[in-house]
């Protein structure tokens, strides 16, 4: 693994960048006495620890030892798909469209027709942020986040897509409505979209 | 062995020390904001400081006890009736059955903090029982007409005549360190950042706050993949209006990070309209 680029992020938190999140959470995944939280992301892995537990040095050092102990991940599919239906009426499809240079019928048959997967998790719980192969559009956020993002919203940052299992603030443009529950905690898993799970957005009849 | 909630404002929740360890799976911190005067008002009756209690954001909460239990009421400066007789903050009162105890306006800080002997047994969620209200997980946020049960504690009631303590007014001081995305602002932002005097926005809840002053501009038109964020952390969309992340805030965010704020209690304290300087 190439060296890493490491931030401090807060007297408690280490923020390292990586080109293979995948393999730096997994070399991550049993951390000493203080680490509290590993959270992967699009290029990084947060990792926030206790001082009064473990030294920042400390820390920095395991991360350092795991990073050089990183192999490649086999990442063979077996997930499961989930299927998600949608209404396409968002209130940022049609400048999402011009943003993407297609017509709106063309962004909403490329959403279907490609193949998502749950990269990472995060934002909030139950929201996946979806990458695939064959998704070519990077789309802008929202120059100023809006307060309250309706639940259900399916949406489009960058070059993800994600679903919004509650209302909340969000940055995201938004194409779309499904009624699908993303997070239910008694439910077992309590999150419908999980790292590694497959995707496929269908149309609402 | 309950508290009836009579009357409650907007965004009065049940708060402990939230649901750390969970930021991989989406779950944030959550829990009191202003985690000190929450941990003394659970200590002024003899609770553990794990103990829930109610955050109540300006004022505006009644409640009722269906028997006599010892409460205390910390955190921003409220006027406080027990009955018709006005009761000190930061001391325990023992609330006799059928005796309202009623919460005005803030004039000093934002968030008072109840606490009652045995502390509130209601069902915890993933090991909390805060209510974060981005996750939607914990308790409702409460309204009137609610039940809380009241739980049970095996510790010793050390009754103090009152704890000296004062949340910050119209005017807070916190200090702040670099973030990790202080290079996709421009050069001078740092200093806007810990030279200006910042304005606390309306647009504040448990998330975050934002903060009404100069904008601070991005460097360039580059997007930020998003990644992990902390409470403290100091986001700046591309609007150039800054927002401090709250123990509500998201576990992940796509804004660059230009400072980390350390003293939360302060900001959980903070009024709209109330200044801040952040001290680098």
């Amino acid at each position: 693994m190439t060296p890493l680029v490491v931030h401090a992020f807060g007297p408690e938190a280490l923020l390292v960048e990586t080109a293979d999140v995948l393999a730096l959470r997994a070399v991550l995944a049993t951390p000493p006495d203080g680490v509290t939280d590993v959270v992967p992301a699009a290029a990084t892995v947060l990792v926030c620890f206790d001082s009064s537990t473990i030294a920042p040095g400390a820390v920095r050092a395991w991360i350092d030892r795991a990073a050089a102990d990183a192999g490649r991940i086999d990442d063979a599919d077996a997930s499961p798909i989930v299927e998600i239906d949608v209404c396409y009426d968002g209130p940022d499809l049609v400048t999402a469209a011009a943003a993407a240079g297609v017509a709106v019928d063309t962004l909403i048959s490329a959403h279907q027709r490609a193949h998502w997967r749950v990269a990472f998790t995060g934002f909030a719980p139950g929201f996946g942020y979806l990458v695939a192969d064959d998704w070519p559009y990077r789309l802008p956020r929202l120059a100023a986040p809006r307060t309250r993002v309706p639940r259900g919203s399916v949406a489009l940052a960058d070059g993800f897509s994600g679903v919004y299992p509650r209302a909340t603030p969000g940055g995201w443009q938004l194409i779309g409505v499904t009624d699908a529950t993303l997070f239910d905690p008694d439910r077992t898993p309590p999150a419908l979209l999980v790292p590694g799970a497959r995707v496929r957005f269908r149309e609402m009849s | 062995m309950s508290l009836r909630i009579e009357a409650a404002g907007p965004g009065t929740t049940v708060q402990d020390l939230g649901r750390p360890g969970l930021r991989a799976v989406g779950v944030g911190s959550s829990g009191a904001l202003d985690r000190q005067s929450h941990r003394i008002a659970q200590r002024l009756v003899g609770n553990r400081e794990s103990a829930a209690g109610i955050e109540v954001p300006l004022g505006g909460l009644r409640l009722r006890a269906t028997r006599d239990h010892w409460v205390v009421v910390a955190g921003a400066e409220t006027p406080v009736y027990a009955g018709s007789r006005a009761i000190d903050l930061w001391r325990p009162h023992l609330l006799r059955a059928g005796e309202p105890l009623e919460l005005g306006i803030a004039t000093r800080g934002i968030r008072a903090y109840v606490a009652v002997r045995g502390g509130l047994a209601l069902p915890p969620v993933l090991g909390s029982r805060s209510t974060d209200t981005l996750a939607g997980l914990g308790p409702e946020p409460l309204r009137a007409g609610d039940e809380l049960a009241v739980g049970r504690t095996p510790l010793p009631l050390h009754l103090v005549d009152i704890a000296p303590w004062r949340v910050p007014g119209e005017h807070i001081e916190a200090r702040v360190v670099p973030g990790p995305r202080r290079d996709y602002l421009e050069p001078g932002a740092w200093d806007l950042l810990t030279g200006e005097t910042w304005t606390a926005s309306t647009a504040a809840d448990r998330v975050g706050v934002r903060l009404d002053g100069p904008l601070l501009r991005h460097r360039g038109s580059a997007e930020l993949p998003s990644e992990g964020m902390i409470p403290g952390a100091i986001q700046v969309p591309p609007s150039g209006i800054p927002t401090i992340l709250l123990a509500d805030g998201p576990v992940t965010g796509g804004y660059p990070v230009i400072g980390v704020v350390l003293d939360l209690d302060r900001i959980g304290q903070l009024r709209p309209g109330a200044t801040l300087r952040l001290r680098g």
